[in-house]
């Protein structure tokens, strides 16, 4: 081995350009400004997250009843008209955004951990707590999930909000256990997950260190994607009408329109019409923004 | 590694640091049960290179794997350092899984994409306390690099996987597993993935860790050429269809085949010079390129179908033991000289002493070659 020093740097020469190293909110920033799609989902979500709880504070939240300006048009006093109390629409839209986000966003939080943790666990070790974890999924994906809201909700009369993120994250985690539980099976059987059990890294660090990482991207979407449908869930409840009309919500616009019959009278549309296209673009920002995650969050698709 | 651990004073040799006893792995599959490796005895010392050769599906990876205690084995024993690894207590067990570290094949699987190359070295360190701060992790990663020849460390310790070439990952692979200061390296295939130049740098790399930290080695590989190069001064055991057909110290093995299929393999390797090549190939042309099944095994010696120098009512009659080859006295610091499992050499050696026993093997041909030694 006399000639080793010469040999040995052969592939050692061309060492890669020292890349700047980015803090991980750094790295999150480059990842979505970098597609632009993802850009503008995540600038349409801070948006209408921003329109909803800060929008409250900045405008004049008295809006009295006022019967001489039923169902008004838009106007430049009253942007987007008024409602069946005469009441500026614009100003409850501004309001009605706060709890379908915060509600969705719980429900799917702790739906996602609930999925992530059991998965990864299931995935993992195997054995016993994987097949009753696996029977208690069967169970819960063959329970209708908008049914089991619709019965809880009549059941307990005024439900809190975190009670409603509770019943809509319970019904969503049994689909996202069975895609992490499955990915966990396959990424464990990876060399390196391997060898970092030859470095006797212990289950948990292997579980939560080496292995979650690689689906982050995954995870992230999937929130996303968890979201989204507690928003729809929570919306469907309220346009329903099983929901207590207390505060303004997206939903409620909805319900109300829809009892007073607004497909025969078009000055309603505004009322309709603006929870919607807020539920809509929520949606997309929603969807593009996780795109853009993904793409943050996987080092190799980062490089480009 | 600056803080090379102190071992106990019978480096020397005189025990054998891994010590496979009877080795057997059945798998147990939906077709029936595959008995992949079927009784390996081998041994490997502290600074030493056993090196295991043979064909695709004959046991290598198997016998590594249970070695490193990553499989159970379903028959005989792994022992280390004297002790049998299933019958450790939790914290000998500890100690065995950090001193026998294993390097994997694939240089890209092997290390975790979302990690970078700092990340990857100091797991191990900042879960066992090794290291205190940020800092002092950050040095020690610098000499693990520094130590496969990756300099200067700081050019890689940011980069991700992805990043680096072959090569590069391959020598972050060693430099991970001597974080754990091992004592012994078991190398599956580990440089058969690489470009034949840096193949050859990182075998360099690697002689240069068992002369200096006295890292003993089990290295797998189907290139004869790389185990020549890598183990001339250890051993070469030769495997086929999950059993050990001939094993000595490598020079022997390499210059002086006796098995049939140990010729054949020999023979395999691309000769520059077309007269050795004809003559090599002469030597040892097989009856039949097909590996027999390994859940239907051949009666006898498990090579006949193939073996050159097979004899009717020998070879396909008894499986021939993996004994003793040759009158000479084991080399020095090898576990016993030679061994062979053949029934045609080892008659015709017996027979005729005096004679060259590669002529003999040669001239009396009916090796019944597969190691049947359980």
């Amino acid at each position: 081995m006399l000639e080793s020093a010469a040999v040995s740097t052969a592939d050692t020469a061309a060492a890669p350009a020292p890349e700047a190293r980015q803090s991980a909110l750094g790295q999150i920033w480059t990842g979505l400004t970098r597609s632009p799609a993802g850009f503008i989902g995540s600038l349409l979500v801070l948006a209408i997250v921003l329109f909803s709880f800060v929008g409250p504070l900045l405008i004049d939240q008295h809006n009295p009843t006022d019967v001489s300006k039923i169902w008004l048009s838009p106007s430049a006093e009253h942007w987007l008209g008024t409602q069946y109390e005469g009441k500026d629409t614009f100003k409850i839209l501004v309001n009605s955004g706060a709890e379908p986000i915060w509600v969705g966003a719980l429900a799917a939080v702790m739906a996602v951990f609930v999925a992530v943790t059991l998965g990864s666990i299931a995935g993992y070790f195997r054995g016993r707590i994987d097949s009753i974890l696996l029977q208690l999924t069967d169970v819960t994906v063959t329970i209708p999930q908008f049914l089991l809201m619709l019965a809880v909700v009549a059941f307990f009369e005024n439900i809190p909000p975190w009670g409603i993120a509770l019943v809509v994250g319970s019904t969503m985690w049994a689909f996202l256990f069975r895609s992490i539980r499955a990915q966990v099976m396959s990424l464990k059987e990876r060399e390196f997950v391997e060898a970092a059990r030859l470095q006797d890294l212990g289950a948990a660090r292997i579980v939560f260190r080496e292995i979650l990482p690689n689906m982050a991207g995954f995870i992230f979407v999937n929130f996303v994607i968890a979201v989204n449908q507690a928003i729809y869930a929570i919306v469907g409840l309220y346009v329903l009408g099983l929901m207590p009309s207390g505060t303004p919500n997206w939903g409620l616009m909805i319900h109300i329109s829809w009892r007073d019959n607004f497909y025969l009278n078009p000055t309603t549309l505004p009322y309709v019409i603006a929870p919607l296209v807020m539920i809509v673009l929520f949606t997309i920002g929603l969807v593009t923004m996780g795109r853009g995650l993904d793409q943050a969050l996987n080092p190799r698709l980062r490089e480009r | 590694m600056s803080d090379v651990p102190t071992r106990g004073p019978e480096t020397a040799g005189s025990e054998p640091l891994l010590k496979l006893s009877g080795l057997e792995q059945v798998f147990d599959t939906g077709k029936g049960e595959v008995p992949a490796v079927g009784g390996v005895d081998l041994e490997v010392r502290p600074g030493k290179v056993l090196c295991l050769v043979g064909e695709s599906g004959c046991g290598k990876t198997t016998t590594a794997r249970a070695a490193a205690g990553l499989t159970k084995p379903t028959g005989g024993t792994v022992a280390f350092r004297g002790k049998d690894v299933s019958r450790m207590s939790s914290a000998e067990r500890l100690a065995y899984r950090r001193a026998v570290q294993f390097i994997h094949q694939d240089p890209y699987a092997a290390l975790n994409p979302t990690r970078t190359v700092f990340s990857t070295l100091t797991a191990g360190l900042r879960r066992h306390k090794q290291v205190r701060s940020k800092a002092e992790a950050r040095e020690k990663a610098g000499e693990l690099l520094r130590l496969v020849d990756l300099t200067p460390p700081e050019s890689y310790l940011d980069s991700y996987p992805h990043q680096l070439s072959g090569g590069q990952r391959q020598r972050v692979n060693v430099a991970r597993s001597l974080a754990m200061n091992p004592e012994l390296l078991i190398c599956d295939e580990s440089t058969s993935m690489l470009d034949v130049s840096i193949r050859v740098s990182l075998l360099n790399t690697l002689g240069k860790l068992r002369d200096e930290l006295d890292v003993g080695f089990l290295f797998i590989t189907h290139d004869l050429a790389v185990a020549k190069y890598f183990a001339w001064d250890g051993e070469i055991a030769v495997m086929y269809l999950g059993k050990v057909v001939e094993h000595g110290p490598t020079p022997e093995v390499i210059g002086n085949p006796q098995h049939p299929y140990t010729k054949a393999l020999i023979g395999a390797v691309c000769e520059p010079d077309p007269d050795l090549a004809r003559a090599n190939r002469a030597a040892s042309e097989l009856r039949s390129a097909d590996i027999p099944s390994l859940t239907a095994l051949p009666s006898g010696c498990a090579f006949h179908p193939r073996c050159p120098a097979y004899e009717p009512g020998l070879c396909d009659d008894a499986e021939p033991p993996l004994i003793r080859f040759g009158g000479r006295p084991a080399a020095p610091g090898a576990a016993g000289g030679r061994r062979l499992a053949c029934h045609v050499v080892s008659r015709d050696h017996g027979r005729s002493p005096s004679d060259d026993p590669a002529e003999s093997a040669l001239g009396s041909g009916s090796p019944r070659g597969a190691a049947w030694s359980a």
